[in-house]
């Protein structure tokens, strides 16, 4: 095979420059996953020390068994939104919305429930939690098509249906409070326990522990982080990215409704002005327990500690006298450690593995091959 | 003659507007056999493998799929018949550990109810796609830390492996050396020899004529939209290659 191009003058397509690498180090993936336990970890750690100092400063009134159980009261209907929102977190999206469809789940709940049955017994309670329930699936299912379909940025969407919703609430109501709740259901859910423990708690723990499981154990769980992770490649094999967009967008805000009912049978009202920052308390909860805002990872459990802090916080400061305005300064600070720490994390991972990534990334749009 | 072929394309045609990324381009690849598909930028062999793998659709021509004519709509279609594809970006979910990720799609579910409610054969897959990759020699060092935080190489093997799993007819590989150290290359080329071994059709693209030459059987040279040439790799060279690449060299198979 006789060659007759002289080699030389063709300019052979350059071999991509080998990029001088490491020997894979088995240690990084190891510790990335490590980071996010220690996160985890480390907000029981900080959670435990917040404890601490203040049973130290409050012995008597703060390390309290009936205190303790007004901070896992006060947590509650919290945590119930947060597991909604760690979800949408994980997948890279963000909820503005669920205070108002809160507010807006149980201001429909109570006109219903003043309908059937004239706002008392078991028959309304049981209509008012499903239409909450309905409510808050339906303004989930919204923001999920208008993510996942129409690809109007989360934030945008959210924050739509965020003032939407609180403003249907309003024209519902004319802007005053509905106080309509069968007492079968506040005497129970609301103010109710088992064993000691308010029905509240109990429902809350429920939920959060249902949220661990299908985080962590199902397949639900395992696509929502692998949505967040990355959409083009759960496309590539086959999965319904936008169907799962929608899903965990209405599993936020079934959430939604359920707090609505929640909010209603403990504070006996429709709370419409005490909601509009409850969507950021939620999100710093959810952030200060390691979720990650870009997607991929996050912990239920966590979020749930990430709750506790701000909380804990507010109910030490106000037993101490301590004007409880400086919870919100020390939950800021918590609130931009907490993302600095997950940014750290990122940037470790990215020096370790993603580099060639990156450079294959380039290639490829460098190359506009056919 | 054709009959052979596991995987052929047959007068291709693709255009983007004005653009003919390919004019009656011709493909193939038998089982068991390493194709290298090469050209110059623009040549037209990121088109061909889209279309081969059903992320595109030709304008005309035909996809024969062991000897019969197919028409693939979009890449699911494709893996259904055994044909899979790694591209340049790896499409790995970062924050997903290997098995996972080798899964993803593909979960096996537990029988019954629980199964039903989302659980999935954890240790099942565990065990099923370590033992896959320990068949291909993807030396995978942490099965439980996510492959974002693993080096390049690995996560090459890792994407290469797993599309290798589930391949039973046909593998794509999109440039799979671009990009890496002269170690972590050699072992993606033993894991493209263990993976033709297995009787799968490899078809390499790469730009890269030493490792196309070391690995490939036939190699396919793109110029212009069409395949200009088809080079037995044992009797070829790089001086071959590149003037059949760039046209200074005619005359060969004509396609």
């Amino acid at each position: 095979m006789s060659v007759q191009t002289p080699p030389m003058e063709t300019p052979a397509p350059e071999q991509k420059v080998p990029v001088s690498e490491a020997p894979a180090r088995p240690g990084l993936g190891e510790r990335l996953r490590a980071g996010v336990r220690a996160q985890a970890l480390q907000i029981v750690l900080v959670w435990l020390a917040i404890v601490v100092v203040f049973s130290a400063l409050a012995p008597g009134s703060f390390f309290d068994p009936v205190n303790f159980r007004n901070i896992a009261i006060s947590v509650s209907i919290l945590a119930v939104l947060g597991v909604g929102t760690t979800f949408i977190i994980v997948t890279g999206g963000i909820d503005l919305s669920m205070g108002s469809v809160l507010v807006f789940s149980g201001v429909v709940s109570s006109m219903v429930m003043e309908r059937v049955g004239g706002g008392q017994g078991w028959l309304s309670a049981v209509v008012g939690i499903v239409v909450a329930l309905a409510a808050g699936t339906a303004w989930g299912l919204l923001n999920g098509f208008l993510v996942a379909k129409a690809k109007v940025p989360a934030m945008i969407v959210t924050l739509g249906t965020f003032g939407a919703a609180l403003g249907l609430a309003q024209v519902l109501t004319g802007g005053i409070d509905r106080r309509i709740v069968p007492d079968v259901l506040v005497n129970s859910v609301g103010f109710g326990s088992v064993l000691g423990v308010p029905l509240l708690v109990v429902v809350a723990a429920v939920v959060v522990i249902i949220g661990i499981v299908l985080l962590n154990r199902t397949r639900f769980g395992m696509h929502t982080s692998a949505v967040g992770s990355n959409a083009e490649a759960c496309r590539r094999v086959g999965i319904d990215v936008d169907g799962q967009i929608i899903k965990v967008y209405a599993l936020a805000g079934l959430l939604a409704g359920l707090a609505g009912i929640l909010n209603l049978t403990f504070f006996r009202s429709t709370t419409i002005g005490g909601n509009s920052l409850t969507n950021l308390d939620v999100i710093a909860g959810v952030v200060i327990g390691g979720t990650s805002l870009f997607g991929g990872i996050g912990t239920v459990f966590g979020t749930v500690i990430g709750l506790l802090i701000p909380a804990t916080l507010r109910n030490g400061f106000v037993i101490l006298g301590v004007e409880p305005y400086w919870q919100q300064v020390v939950v800021g600070a918590f609130l931009v450690s907490a993302v600095y720490a997950d940014q750290i994390r990122r940037s470790a991972a990215t020096r370790g593995g993603r580099r060639p990534e990156l450079l294959a990334r380039l290639f490829r749009h460098s190359r506009k091959d056919s | 003659m054709s009959a052979e072929f596991v995987y052929e394309a047959r007068g291709v045609d693709r255009s983007y507007g004005s653009v003919r990324a390919l004019e009656g381009a011709n493909f193939d690849v038998r089982p068991g056999e390493v194709a290298a598909l090469i050209g110059d930028n623009g040549a037209g062999k990121s088109t061909m493998v889209r279309i081969l793998s059903g992320a595109e659709q030709p304008d005309g021509g035909q996809l024969v799929f062991e000897g019969e004519p197919i028409t693939l709509t979009n890449p699911t279609e494709a893996r259904h018949r055994g044909v899979e594809t790694v591209f340049q970006d790896l499409a790995l979910a970062n924050h997903l550990d290997p098995i996972q990720n080798m899964y993803l799609g593909r979960e096996i579910m537990k029988p019954g109810l629980l199964g039903r409610l989302g659980f999935m054969e954890r240790s099942l897959m565990r065990a099923a796609g370590k033992r896959a990759f320990d068949d291909l020699g993807a030396t995978v060092r942490n099965y439980n830390g996510p492959v974002g935080g693993m080096s390049g190489g690995q996560r090459q093997a890792i994407a290469v492996a797993r599309a290798a799993a589930w391949a039973q007819k046909v593998i794509f590989l999109d440039e799979p050396t671009a990009a890496l150290g002269v170690v972590q290359t050699k072992g993606v080329l033993d894991l493209v020899k263990r993976i033709r071994d297995k009787g799968v059709g490899v078809v390499l693209i790469s730009h890269s004529m030493p490792h196309v030459l070391e690995v490939a059987d036939r190699v396919h040279v793109m110029r212009q939209g069409r395949r200009v040439a088809v080079v037995d790799a044992k009797q070829s060279s790089v001086e071959e290659l590149v003037g059949a690449m760039t046209g200074a060299l005619d005359g060969k198979e004509a396609a």
